[in-house]
């Protein structure tokens, strides 16, 4: 064996290659990767792009100049953040007009997105898309607690796992909803949910609110099994049902003469 | 069965054949057994254990591994209580992320306890004597002396006490036994709310009262003698910061104390009559004249105290204008004086009339024209 091919064949080349092969995906990926859709109105190109993507999708319902229409409200001055939300979440388009738009599958790949947020933040001035230093928590967590409690959890549960509210509608749960989204949400006021404006929470309370639910979803349960921190009704159901459940077949059990 | 029926004691058995051959039991009364023979306890069946050695052997295996297990388990729980941070947590199927000292402590607290428990049972079935037994009861009855005896002992106590005698003591021991009742039963009569006429606290708010008016020198501003107040502000809970009229942008929720609750000498009491909910609606959708002069520009206040038991009423829907109350969905009409749609309520959430001060913070020129919260007897 040459020393030539010794050296191709070393045993670290494939790792090298791979790592080179990583690194140039990665960089691409970060160069050509679609951006937040934070764009500016400005941007005419993506507001065309974003027009044209609303008179295919959502002109049905909202109308042809999103001024509302069968069914759908007006989009004019709802701005960037309402529809990253409605669209970020899957909420829109919607299939099915029911009670609730529900949180389901993303239609649209965030580029598309961020030009559909374009195009409706150029119709009136609205609130924009927060950036990621307040909705990726580090905030005061029992300042976010408190604020919670006085202002969400009546409808979102003491442990954001959501609720009921009337006629079918709900509260969903906030375990696995982005920060970004859930400040989208208190910006916007999505569907029954009333809005948070920046002079009644500010950006800080915010930040704060969703610090302290990203701490929820991490802090371990200190009483066990936490049933989806829904409180005394599934306590209540466990204990009665599996708990009375043990007790009668250990009277059984208890009952019983042995072999 | 009683002897009269004796003699009709059938002579054949009460069952005949029908046309299809089958053997059924006529209901006939006549024919029925006069009574039935005792058939007494089934004979006692053995276990493996009492004639197999090798099983009663294995029987004391299994009683010892679960004396054992709690043993065992018993050590860790001492283990785990000196070994595990109280900070420390572990990540575990269906449970998910849980305090590791809290589970490991009462896993094994419960191995060690039931293991005990277990044993004993288990050691009781397969071990100890199991064969049925009869025990006549003693009878009830005392003896003819210890009856004597009894009653000469408390008729000589009695003798002895002299209460017969002395009718005093007889007396006043009853009235001082009997008046004891009075501490019990008055805790109980006077937990039940303030005695009639006295609800002066129950019809009125914080946003009744005004807070003082401070001069130049931050003192209270007085003329002729008393302090000069002015209305209370909204503010915000839980910062207690004003709001202007600008910050209630349509769909707007804002919940609300009256200005000054923390100065107050009991800011609890003071807040579960005194909370309020702040709405921004559409103006051409409120139904009610009245609503609509009691607010600004489609901007409502409503008391927060549910009218049937006194919850705090806060979820509400912006689509419908619904506020829900979480305890027994009782629901009002935001869009029509806060009228009751649904639910066990009977009456609609009392309004706070607002205005806009020089300043251009919202505050109550006057409290609640009705009482807040719940029914009572006075209220009339």
């Amino acid at each position: 064996m040459s020393s030539l091919v010794a050296r191709r064949r070393h045993p670290a080349a494939i790792a090298v290659v791979l790592l080179l092969g990583l690194i140039l995906t990665g960089g691409l990926y970060a160069a050509f990767a679609p951006k937040n859709a934070d764009a500016a109105s400005g941007d005419t190109q993506a507001v065309a792009a974003g027009h044209n993507l609303f008179l295919a999708n959502c002109a049905t319902c909202h109308g042809l100049e999103a001024a509302g229409g069968d069914g759908g409200p007006s989009l004019v001055g709802v701005g960037a953040a309402a529809v990253d939300f409605q669209v970020g979440t899957g909420r829109m388009p919607l299939a099915n007009p029911a009670v609730q738009a529900r949180q389901g599958k993303v239609q649209f790949s965030s580029e598309e997105i961020s030009q559909l947020a374009a195009y409706v933040a150029s119709l009136g001035v609205g609130p924009g898309i927060p950036p990621s230093s307040l909705t990726s928590g580090g905030g005061d967590i029992a300042k976010g607690g408190e604020l919670f409690r006085v202002n969400c959890a009546m409808c979102h549960n003491f442990a954001g796992s959501g609720g009921a509210l009337t006629r079918g509608k709900f509260a969903p749960s906030l375990m696995d909803v982005s920060g970004r989204h859930m400040y989208e949400a208190m910006l916007t006021g999505p569907q029954s949910m009333p809005v948070f404006n920046n002079s009644n929470l500010s950006p800080q309370d915010k930040k704060d609110i969703i610090s302290f639910l990203q701490n929820v979803k991490t802090e371990p349960s200190p009483g066990g099994w936490s049933l989806g921190n829904l409180g005394p009704v599934p306590e209540g159901l466990f204990a009665w049902t599996f708990g009375i459940g043990v007790l009668i077949l250990i009277a059984i059990w208890l009952g019983k003469k042995a072999a | 069965m009683t002897d009269d029926t004796d003699a009709s004691i059938p002579k054949e058995p009460a069952v005949s054949q029908d046309e299809s051959g089958s053997a059924v039991a006529t209901r006939d009364e006549q024919h029925a057994p006069a009574h039935f023979e005792n058939p007494g306890l089934p004979p006692h069946v053995h276990r493996l254990g009492d004639t197999d050695p090798a099983a009663a052997k294995r029987s004391e295996r299994q009683v010892a591994a679960l004396f054992t297990i709690s043993m065992v388990a018993t050590v860790l729980f001492v283990i785990a209580y000196a070994m595990i941070g109280k900070d420390a947590d572990v990540i575990l199927p269906i449970l998910g992320k849980v305090h590791a000292l809290n589970v490991a402590l009462g896993v094994t607290l419960a191995l060690s306890l039931l293991g005990i428990g277990l044993g004993a049972i288990h050691w009781a079935k397969t071990l100890m004597p199991d064969e049925e037994v009869v025990e006549e009861r003693h009878p009830m009855r005392s003896s003819d002396e210890a009856r004597a005896g009894f009653v000469a002992v408390m008729s000589g106590g009695a003798e002895g006490s002299q209460i017969n005698r002395r009718p005093l003591i007889k007396y006043t021991l009853g009235g001082a036994l009997g008046i004891f009742a009075v501490p019990l039963g008055l805790q109980l009569i006077g937990g039940l709310g303030p005695i009639r006429g006295d609800v002066h606290d129950l019809k009125t708010t914080l946003w009744d009262t005004g807070v003082p008016v401070l001069n130049a020198d931050g003192k209270p501003e007085m003329r002729d003698g008393k302090v000069v107040t002015r209305p209370r502000r909204l503010m915000r809970d839980p910062d207690g910061t004003a709001i202007r009229l600008s910050d209630v942008t349509l769909g707007s929720v804002f919940h609300v104390l009256p200005e000054g609750i923390n100065d107050t000498p009991e800011p609890s009491n003071e807040k579960v009559k005194a909370a309020v909910i702040l709405i921004a609606m559409q103006e051409n959708l409120i139904k009610s004249a009245r609503e609509r002069d009691w607010g600004l520009n489609g901007v409502v206040a409503f008391s927060k105290i549910c009218t049937h038991v006194g919850c705090s009423v806060g979820l509400y829907e912006q689509t419908t204008h619904h506020l829900l109350c979480p305890c027994h969905q009782s629901t009002f009409d935001v869009a029509d004086d806060c009228k009751v749609i649904f639910g066990p309520a009977k009456r609609p959430l009392p309004q706070l009339q607002i205005e806009v001060d020089d300043d251009g913070y919202l505050y109550a020129p006057h409290g609640f024209e009705q009482p807040v919260g719940p029914s009572f007897w006075e209220r009339g």
